[in-house]
């Protein structure tokens, strides 16, 4: 159908993503806040996992709709 | 449980979720222009959506946190529900069925049915799929409103509401397409929030080899972390090893289950009576853009079927493994109990305060009055604590809610999150089970939708109308949908017994369905009153086979025996376990529907002509050209490949 679903896909986790770096960056002394996480800050490993991906979804999105041409984007079915 | 305290950057990422999902809802609404685009996605998806969709749909409420639990309390034998109980059946489904669920232009299973059979079997088929959708819709609302309730301590009624109207508006909005890439979001979310609480389970136990040691500490004494004791005791490896235990045989695992049932009675029967035959996952390869796509569905869905054991049941056997070793403490969470139960233990709390009770006797009037077991020595601790000091009623509810000894198997996934998450990867792991709650109920919405108003709206009650009429009816059954599915959620949060009622019913319709289809694709013979006649007494041969046996170690009533109780007769058979019952009587009622069907079938006239049946059965439907693909993407290649895969793990964890 008309959206490509890489495109909220990609967002979505690049957004999420992004929140959880920074925010693995701002409590990176906190020791106490990863003490569960077993001493590790998850929230920046995975947190950049998740842009990774996020973006990947987003070039997909991008190349697919450039190689789509323009008559046929808006097309029903 | 008390409520969590989630971070600000978990609430974020939550109403991210919630924000993107209405939003793809109201990107999606310019382009559905017909009642099929509606309901039926209009057969445009691409098959890598529709596949994750397929598993996604599957994915539920209680798939999630019932495969942690039963991760606990059968151990690795659990896998057999996704290998043997639901890979073979996909398959089959891909190369087999999907040709005819395609290519006949059913736009449902049921039409497939009426097209093959006549209306009888349509109407018995969509009536009880229908009533089955509410009910799986509303045990996801009600399994997300607790689960909002236990862990952030929102209002039961005020997450039930939002959370059905945030589904209402974007499936009213976008329809099938809607529900379908929320699916796949869902996927994502699922996979990326639970892998880490995965990884780091398993390093905070020490390794699989670790584990698989724990596990058989499991093994030797349940009753150490909870689970019940077994009259025998079970083989060294009924938990870290997934055949051997049930080719030892019902006695030597927890399921209580030998060869044939597991075999026949979930990897035949139940599985490919479900996989093969669901609207709820069949609709989503029938949204797929081509014949090939449609067969590539359920093949792209098998491969994380194949690995999600990783994701869903390896958390199960962690806890145990946690539990057995009581790790900093960890212990299998306890069933938690409303402030309105708890309340009920403060009198006798102060009372014994007073009065110095014995530990003992507090601890069975606690029982007794919360309807739950308690360890004694905790009892005590609140009891001295109510004593010494100035203990409010709150205080003493919390001290209570900690003695609780019976388990919440349900909570252990949420129990493993909350353990191993700091705020941020805590708001991913929520914001996906949340994800896959809704999704249950906005699959099972548009499931429901489509049914009303192609197969029994159009089909009985207003044939003829223009397209316009069923896509505005489509549209005005989703709220009726949603609203009967909040209804139903109420039911089951206040009727305790709803929930194995519900799953009862399930059962029953769904064992003797797959023998209905059989017959109907492969054997030209097949007829309509012999489909009809069959599908209907297998259906109460089920109802029959509960009515009149029972497990184990239960007392005749809901879980079965009734019949034979009212009569003052012994059950006609007693079964190792609820399992056991479950999948002999599927393989009862399968074979009933079988060889009635056949039976009936051969007596009656076969009222269609081969001309007419072209395209719904096997032998008089030209074989589809695979050809022209290269030779490994063939939907049989693949399947192959696949199975060849499962059977690799079935070997690897034997």
């Amino acid at each position: 159908m008309g959206l490509d679903i890489r495109w909220p896909i990609g967002g979505l986790f690049s957004l999420i993503g992004l929140m959880m770096v920074a925010y693995g960056f701002v409590t990176s002394s906190d020791t106490e806040l990863y003490k569960r996480s077993l001493g590790m800050n998850v929230n920046i490993g995975w947190g950049a996992v998740l842009v990774i991906f996020g973006f990947w979804m987003l070039i997909m999105a991008w190349r697919a709709a450039k190689n789509r041409p323009p008559a046929e984007a808006d097309r029903a079915r | 449980m008390q409520p969590t305290q989630l971070g600000v950057i978990d609430y974020i990422t939550l109403a991210l979720y919630v924000v993107f999902v209405i939003g793809i809802g109201f990107a999606l609404k310019r382009y559905l222009k017909s009642s099929a685009d509606f309901l039926t996605s209009g057969r445009s998806i691409p098959a890598w959506v529709t596949g994750l969709a397929f598993i996604s749909a599957n994915l539920g409420a209680l798939e999630l946190v019932g495969m942690a639990a039963s991760g606990a309390k059968y151990g690795i034998a659990t896998c057999h529900f996704y290998w043997v109980g639901a890979i073979p059946a996909m398959l089959f489904l891909a190369v087999f069925m999907m040709p005819f669920y395609y290519g006949s232009k059913a736009r449902s299973v049921p039409e497939y049915l009426k097209m093959r059979f006549d209306e009888r079997t349509r109407a018995l088929n969509s009536i009880s799929f229908a009533v089955m959708t509410l009910f799986a819709s509303a045990i996801s609302m009600n399994a997300l409103a607790k689960l909002l309730h236990q862990l952030l301590g929102w209002d039961y009624n005020i997450s039930l509401w939002i959370c059905s109207f945030i589904v209402l508006i974007y499936v009213l909005k976008g329809g099938l397409t809607s529900a379908i890439y929320t699916e796949v979001l869902q996927f994502f979310m699922i996979v990326l929030g639970f892998a880490p609480v995965v990884y780091l389970g398993l390093k905070d136990v020490g390794g699989w080899d670790v584990l698989k040691g724990r596990l058989t500490d499991v093994a030797g004494n349940p009753a150490a972390i909870g689970l019940p004791a077994p009259a025998h005791p079970y083989a060294a490896d009924a938990w870290s090893s997934a055949w051997k235990p049930i080719l030892a045989g019902a006695n030597d695992n927890p399921m209580g289950v030998n060869l044939f049932a597991m075999v026949f009675g979930l990897g035949f029967v139940l599985s490919f009576g479900y996989w093969c035959t669901n609207f709820l996952v069949v609709q989503r390869a029938m949204a797929a853009r081509n014949m090939g796509a449609a067969r590539r569905t359920p093949l792209i869905a098998a491969v994380p079927k194949m690995l999600f054991p990783a994701l869903v049941i390896l958390p199960g056997m962690i806890a145990a493994a946690l539990a057995v070793s009581a790790k900093d403490g960890y212990r299998l969470p306890p069933k938690p109990l409303s402030n309105y139960e708890l309340g009920k233990a403060i009198p006798i709390i102060r009372q014994a305060a007073k009065e110095q009770t014995p530990e003992a006797t507090v601890a069975a009037q606690v029982k007794g009055a919360i309807g739950a077991d308690v360890i004694p020595e905790r009892i005590e601790s609140v009891v001295k604590a109510a004593g010494a000091m100035t203990f409010s009623d709150g205080e003493i509810e919390r001290g209570v809610q900690y003695a609780v000894k019976d388990i919440d198997f349900d909570g252990v996934i949420l129990s493993l999150v909350k353990r191993y998450c700091p705020p941020g990867l805590l708001g991913l792991a929520l914001t996906g089970l949340l994800a896959s709650f809704m999704s249950g109920m906005a699959g099972n919405v548009t499931a429901f939708n489509t049914i009303w108003t192609y197969d029994l709206y159009q089909a009985y009650i207003a044939p003829d109308k223009s397209d316009e009429h069923y896509a505005w009816m489509g549209r005005c059954i989703t709220v009726v949908g949603i609203g009967l599915s909040i209804a139903f959620a109420y039911l089951v949060s206040q009727w305790s017994n709803a929930m194995d009622i519900i799953q009862l019913v399930f059962g029953f319709v769904n064992a003797p369905l797959f023998a209905t289809f059989l017959l109907g694709m492969f054997w030209k013979r097949a007829t309509g009153t012999g489909a009809f006649v069959g599908l209907l007494l297998g259906t109460a041969t089920s109802a029959l086979f509960h009515a009149t046996t029972i497990a184990q170690g239960n007392a005749p009533g809901i879980k079965g025996g009734y019949l034979t109780e009212m009569f003052h007769h012994p059950p006609l058979a007693v079964l190792p376990s609820d399992m056991a019952q479950n999948f002999y009587l599927a393989a009862f009622a399968f074979i009933v529907c079988f060889v009635l069907t056949l039976a009936i079938s051969l007596a009656t006239k076969q009222d269609r002509s081969d001309e007419e049946l072209k395209g719904l059965v096997y032998s008089l439907t030209p074989k589809i050209k695979d050809e022209h693909e290269p030779w490994i993407i063939r939907p049989a290649t693949l399947a192959v490949m696949l199975l060849i895969g499962c059977v690799v793990l079935n070997v690897i964890f034997f």
